[in-house]
């Protein structure tokens, strides 16, 4: 004899945080079980596994019917189908579109299409998520993207408002459209030691100032587009390496004040031309979109690679970029103030973020490390974001 | 030309894509009563469409008022091709008809597809002009009010309780019409569901021109349900409670009355409960004869400023008749000792019958009484009778039908005179149909009943009378036997009541009503069932319906059996709220009879249970049976404790009787007929047989007592029981959860035997329970309330069972647990108001509060438009008559709904489980959203009479009916001030996400 049919509905939704998360998560039913049938507290209602699986069965379909409205969150609060209270109804929505960082780095940057969705297969195997998790995951961030893709208005408050989110899981989104958008590079090996969270910050400040929202906030894709003009502009500051004069009198200035403050200073001097230029490079390039793609890759490797090498340290770095930056006020024949700042606000605070600590630094990068977080944050299973939401 | 129904339709949203070039609908909307149909304007493309239409306005008679629902149906556009139907809402405008109800219906429906299931939704309004004065309209009964609840509607008081009311109507089932071979299925079910909403407008119709006839303006205990009798037809059919009700409005009549407390306070008189310290304001639902709700604001927490007894002075003139009448009563009741009891009960019966004889059945479908209405209990009378049925031939002529009813009834009455009572209380009717075999079933409880209620102009209750029925504890005059005692219809131990020690009470005590408010009560109590399959060879015809009648009355002597040793085991004398339901399938008959089980005080405490061997000396045999006997006596034990139950220990002598030889006796009453010419009472007690022992001679009997003792008890934390509420339980918090759970088993084996089935039956029966502890962990402590199983068997293998009940948790209170051993807790159940309510986990924990009467605000805000932003009403929904640490203070009518739905995408929708699911809680949806478009915020009574599932998973089809019913009402909190209703909004603006 079999079950045939086994079904409980409940006036008001009910629905087990633990038993969600599984589901988010991508279990099957039937390891879901087994993962709940050795969490705490269950020999206290003597559940057998039978009580369990009809319970889980329950649960994951009564998701299921709720997906469909997850997927427009603004729907969910007057919908007639469930009775699920308010505080019910965030939590869902907040767990449904919270992504792994781990994820999240494997398609941050790459286009949201039909191909990269093909290969989500390897990006499961390789960060141990599964299929079923990470489709959806990717699926929130391409539906999420085509939503504001369209909508004037700043980004994260668009993202907020149509998608119910938190202001920090709002913002995390508008990171990812933002590089999905411009199709960052961030794949590259160089780059792998960078976690989504720094890439996140670094979109803020591109968003926050270079962006045609950062002048005019009612236009289409304002916060999405680099401004056009204010790239066009940064074509002027290549005036700092290519005159010769300016370059000496830029070099000196940063030298006096730098001069007896750091233990690297010898190196500061010698790589000050070749720094200066990596930088003011990157900056003249960006008008052509491939060169916007590279814009991580290059700080990497026109300036952080070649301060790591001679072992700066963070406060050194910070130290020169500072001086490096108040210096072009000096100059007399400097005329891009303006743009030199908006610039160089934003890469400042980039390569603050990116500078590797000394520590991690001298150990070989990427892979490894990404590989036992994955262990680790396993191992929580699903309880390890339970935390937050309490 | 006596009414004139207005009807609006402003908007829709969440519309399905009906386009699939554009991604959008061309919507439109028809508007059709009656024979008339007006329609909108088409709003293009556009899935929220805002068509804020004219009002459309219907000329109708009141009959057709009653009768017809109002259909709405939303549909697409289409230049070339057929209009698309999207879907319909059906509105039932009775609660319009009625002037104390609901004056507007206003507010979003879902949009319902009986293939699709809901797309959408739609914003109406619904108004009823009645051009003349309710007293004229008496060609149509509009004005009576009907209630699903089993006891008087809180917030009224009954002036007179007229008695039992009943009616049925028949018609072809469209499904079986020759044309349904040619139309749709989804035109089928339509029509259908339409038939179905018409019968039971006219039903009601005419049970409310009985109702007039007999002068009252009210049914309570309004129980109506379907039986699709396939090829031979549909019928609907209705019985009920005629009563006169007066509406306890604010201001006026508030003081008039006596504070609710009062009634039970005063017959409190030796209850310990009474001392506890709990403010006993209690809602104290089913007893609410009494102005219940005062709408004035009182200090909830304080106990009513007056005595107890100051307010019978207060009361209106009426209270005359009840001094003239009481005395009387009180002598009849308790006055009298011993073997003069006879004399004095006859007299008593003499008034009583008086006032009933007139009736053709003194039957009453309430179960809850305000106090001093039951005199004495009887027992349970059932009937039931096999039947074959034939189509009907002339559906205004139902009367076949009529007059099998009619024999059952005629039967429990005689039962009921048996028992030497006058009346019948917690009256229901049932039927179980399989092919052209249909089983009618009967049951209530025997009773007498004090006859000052079936007077005019008489009730006041228990303030008026207690202090003459004082000598004589009120709380123990229903168990007291109301039969002659040397002339006994069946062997029956008597004892002297071991509460007032003047009267006989019987060992066991099995009723159908709910614990009356004033029974003194040990412990808590719990659900009992009996569970029992009998296979039966495939037949056909007469040769079918003689075995399934042959078959009966072993399965009722089985179930009576297996309820007693379950009692029993858990040493408990009193069955509270038995129903037993005997389902027919073409193989097999499935028996289930729930009941709640107690330990009442008056009675006597019950002996244990022996085992006892084969008569051999067999030593291995011998070892076998002590241990036996050994776990049912630790399982006994632990139970006392479980249920703590501690009876005060008294002395034989002081009782006044021998020690009670406890002897098994039934007082059951059941016969079968098959063509009920033929009458047989069954006497099922075991002879001359010590009941007690169990005896271990053959399988069957160590299978028995395998399954007495298999019945896991509750978890800790969790009690349950199908009654209205828990003894012994009394600080309901807020949280609440109703819920249905249907499962359906499919036997694989083909060769089964009766015991391999039982066990098979009992398992998923334990294991679905065991399903719901589970899922409701979270609510601990937590009492399953109004447990209500149902079992079919919907196909030749295939078991279903489903369930629906209220999970309610409660605090626990220290002092009370500690009071355990020596506490006799009252059976009234004051629900303090929730004070400390916990800050539970429990699921609707964060519902909004109660809208109140704040029409004018949720109209405009329904009005307000498509998009989002809008509130939903949270709507509670019950299967009792109360809601815990709330006032009702509006019953907006009756909510009677029919639903079909089918699929031939079985698989894509989940398969069967997710079909139903889906089904399930789509009919949640609609109830919620009729409710809150009458202005409710809450279902009272809820329940759902009908789930006939069937699938074809070859064909990858499936097809449901569910009929769900309850009283759609206005709650407040008890804690809220009434002028301030409340509404909050549920977020949709985005801004509170998670902290």
């Amino acid at each position: 004899m079999a079950v045939e049919l086994d079904v409980f509905v409940g006036n008001t939704t009910i629905m087990d945080e633990e038993v969600y998360q599984l589901w988010l998560d991508g279990y099957t039913v039937n390891d879901a079980v087994k993962v709940r049938m050795v969490s705490e507290g269950m020999e206290e209602y003597e559940a057998s596994a039978e009580v369990v699986m009809s319970d889980t069965m329950d649960q994951y379909r009564t998701f299921q019917m709720c997906e469909r409205l997850l997927h427009n969150p603004t729907k969910l609060a007057n919908q007639l189908l469930f009775q699920i209270p308010p505080h019910r109804q965030a939590m869902l929505i907040e767990r449904y579109y919270t992504f792994d960082d781990v994820f999240v780095r494997e398609v941050l940057g790459k286009k949201l299409s039909k191909g990269t969705k093909k290969d989500l297969d390897d990006v499961s195997s390789k960060t141990g998520i599964t299929l079923k998790s990470c489709r959806r995951q990717f699926d929130n961030f391409k539906r999420v993207f085509k939503v504001v893709e369209e909508l004037k208005g700043p980004l994260v408050e668009n993202i907020r408002q149509n998608f119910i989110l938190s202001d920090k899981l709002a913002r995390d989104y508008a990171a990812i459209v933002f590089f999905a958008n411009n199709r960052f590079e961030t794949g590259k090996r160089k780059l792998q030691y960078l976690t989504f969270q720094d890439f996140a910050f670094c979109a803020g400040q591109l968003i926050k100032n270079w962006t045609v929202g950062a002048v005019d906030n009612m236009v289409e894709d304002m916060d999405v587009d680099l401004d056009k003009e204010f790239l066009q502009d940064l074509k002027e500051l290549k005036i700092l390496i290519t005159d010769k004069d300016l370059l000496d009198q830029h070099k000196s200035l940063v030298c006096t004040a730098l001069r007896g403050k750091t233990k690297v200073y010898t190196e500061m001097e010698t790589n000050f031309k070749n720094l200066s230029r990596g930088l003011v490079n990157i900056a003249a390039k960006l008008t052509n979109t491939k060169d916007v793609r590279d814009f991580f890759i290059d700080l990497v490797e026109k300036f952080i690679e070649p301060c790591r090498s001679d072992r700066w340290a963070s406060a050194d770095m910070r130290l020169y970029l500072t001086h490096y930056t108040n210096s072009a006020h000096l100059l007399d024949t400097f005329k891009y103030q303006v743009v030199w700042d908006r610039y160089m606000g934003v890469i400042k605070s980039c390569i603050f973020k990116m500078y590797p600590q000394m520590s991690t630094f001298s150990t070989p990068l990427s892979g490894i490390i990404d590989q036992r977080f994955v262990h680790v944050k396993r191992d929580f299973g699903p309880l390890g974001r339970l935390s937050i939401f309490l | 030309m006596p009414g004139k129904l207005k009807a609006k339709i402003v908007a829709g949203r969440h519309l399905p894509v009906m386009d699939r070039a554009s991604d959008l609908t061309d919507a439109f909307v028809e508007v059709k009563f009656g024979n008339t149909t007006f329609k909108t304007d088409v709003y293009p493309k556009c899935l929220n469409p805002q068509w804020n239409s004219e009002w459309f306005k219907f000329e109708v008679d009141d009959e057709d008022l009653q009768d017809e629902p109002l259909q709405i149906t939303v549909l697409d556009h289409d230049t070339y091709s057929a209009n698309d139907a999207i879907g319909k809402v059906y509105i039932d405008i009775d609660p319009l008809l009625c002037s104390e109800a609901a004056s507007v219906i206003s507010g979003w429906f879902p949009i319902y597809d009986t293939i699709h299931g809901i797309r959408g939704e739609i914003n109406v309004l619904v108004k009823v002009d009645l051009f003349n004065d309710l007293n004229r309209f008496r060609q149509s009964s509009c004005g009576v009010k009907f209630f699903c609840t089993t006891s008087i509607p809180l917030c009224y008081r009954a002036a007179m309780v007229h008695g039992f009311v009943e009616e049925l109507v028949v018609n072809e089932d469209p499904e079986y019409q020759w044309i349904d071979r040619i139309r749709t299925p989804r035109a089928s079910n339509e029509a259908r569901q339409r038939l179905i909403s018409l019968m039971s407008g006219e039903l009601q119709r005419k049970i409310g021109l009985k109702v007039l006839e007999m002068g009252g303006n009210a049914v309570v205990g309004y129980l109506q349900c379907f039986d699709l009798e396939g090829e031979s037809g549909i019928v609907v059919r209705a019985i009920g409670t005629a009563c006169t009700l007066d509406k306890l409005s604010a201001g006026a009549n508030a003081n008039a009355y006596t504070h609710p407390n009062t009634a039970p306070a005063s017959n409190a008189c030796n209850s310990p409960s009474k001392d506890s310290k709990e403010p006993v304001f209690s809602e104290d639902p089913p007893t609410a004869l009494g102005p219940l709700t005062p709408l004035r604001v009182l200090p909830s927490s304080s106990p009513p400023p007056f005595s107890s007894s100051k307010p019978c002075s207060r009361q209106s003139s009426s209270s005359d008749t009840d001094l003239s009448l009481t005395p009387k009563m009180g002598m009849g009741s308790g006055g009298s000792v011993g073997k003069e009891a006879g004399p004095l009960k006859m007299l008593l019966r003499q008034q009583t019958q008086t006032a009933l004889e007139q009736r053709e059945f003194p039957f009453f479908t309430l179960t809850c009484f305000p106090p001093g209405f039951l005199v004495h209990v009887g027992g349970v009378v059932s009937a039931r009778s096999v039947k074959l049925l034939d189509r009907i031939h002339n559906p205004d002529e139902p009367e076949t039908r009529d007059a099998w009813w009619e024999e059952i009834r005629q039967e429990i009455k005689s039962h009921a005179k048996a028992l030497g009572c006058h009346a019948v209380v917690g009256y229901s009717e049932s039927t179980s149909i399989c092919e052209e075999v249909c089983i009618l079933s009967a049951a209530g409880t025997a009773a007498i009943l004090n006859p000052r209620y079936m007077r005019e102009g008489c009730l006041d209750i228990g303030s008026g009378d207690h202090r003459f029925d004082e000598p004589s504890p009120p709380s123990c005059g229903f168990c007291h036997i109301p039969y002659d005692e040397l002339n006994m219809p069946f062997p029956a131990q008597l004892t002297y009541c071991y509460q007032c020690r003047r009267q006989k009470v019987p060992d066991v005590l099995f009723t159908t009503i709910d614990l009356p408010t004033e029974a003194a009560v040990s412990g808590k109590g719990c659900l009992i069932q009996a569970r029992l399959c009998r296979l039966k060879k495939k037949a056909q015809g007469e040769v079918n319906a003689t075995s399934i009648s042959n078959l009966l009355p072993f399965m009722e002597y089985e179930l009576h059996t297996q309820l007693m040793n379950k009692l029993k085991l858990r040493s408990m004398n009193a069955l509270f709220g038995l129903r037993i339901q005997i389902s027919i399938g073409e193989n097999m008959l499935l028996g289930l009879a729930s009941a709640t089980g107690v330990y009442l005080s008056a009675l006597p405490t019950p002996g244990g249970i022996q085992i006892a061997g084969k008569a051999s000396g067999d030593l291995s045999n011998e070892q076998h049976v002590l241990s036996i006997q050994k776990r049912i006596n630790d399982a006994m034990a632990k139970n006392k404790e479980m249920y703590h139950i501690n009876p005060p220990e008294l002395s034989e002598e002081a009782a006044g009787s021998p020690i009670p030889e406890p002897k098994q006796r039934s007082r059951l009453f059941r016969s079968q007929s098959e063509s009920s010419d033929e009458l047989s009472e069954l006497d099922l007690s075991h002879g001359k047989k010590d009941a007690f022992v169990l005896e271990i001679d053959d399988t069957d009997a160590v299978e028995d007592i395998h399954s007495l003792l298999t019945d896991a008890p509750p978890p800790a934390g969790f009690y349950s029981c199908n009654t209205e509420v828990m003894p012994g339980v009394y600080n309901w918090t807020s949280g609440l959860q109703m819920f249905t759970s249907v499962r359906v088993l499919r036997l694989s084996n083909a060769n089964l035997t009766n015991q391999s089935l039982n066990k098979i039956f009992t398992d998923m029966c334990e294991n679905l329970l065991k399903s719901l502890y589970f899922k409701l962990r979270s609510m601990i402590p937590c009492c399953l309330c109004h447990v209500n199983f149902t079992v079919a068997v919907p196909e030749d293998e295939l078991i279903q069972v489903a369930v629906t009940a209220v999970a309610m948790s409660f605090d626990k209170e220290p002092i009370l647990e500690k009071l355990g051993d020596r506490a006799v807790f009252k059976g009234l159940y004051p629900m303090p108001p929730c004070l400390k309510q916990r800050d539970l986990s429990s699921s609707e924990r964060c519902s909004p509060l109660p809208e109140g009467r704040s029409r004018s605000l949720r109209s405009t805000r329904s009005s307000g438009g498509g998009g989002g932003g809008t509130a939903v009403t949270v709507v509670k929904m019950t299967p009792l008559s109360f809601l815990p640490g709330t006032r009702l203070i509006k019953y907006l009518g009756i909510i009677n709904m029919f639903f079909i739905r089918e699929t031939t995408s079985l698989r894509e929708e989940g398969g069967v489980s997710g079909f139903l699911h889906t089904f399930i809680a789509e009919v949640f949806a609609m109830v919620r959203a009729h409710v809150a478009a009458l202005g409710g915020n809450a279902v009272v009574s809820y329940s759902m009479k009908e789930c006939v599932f069937m699938e074809n998973p070859n064909k990858n089809q499936a097809q449901c009916l569910i009929n769900v019913s309850g009283d759609a009402v206005v709650f407040v909190r008890d804690t809220d001030q009434e002028a301030t209703p409340t509404l909050i909004h549920t977020s949709c603006g985005g801004t509170d996400g998670p902290t």
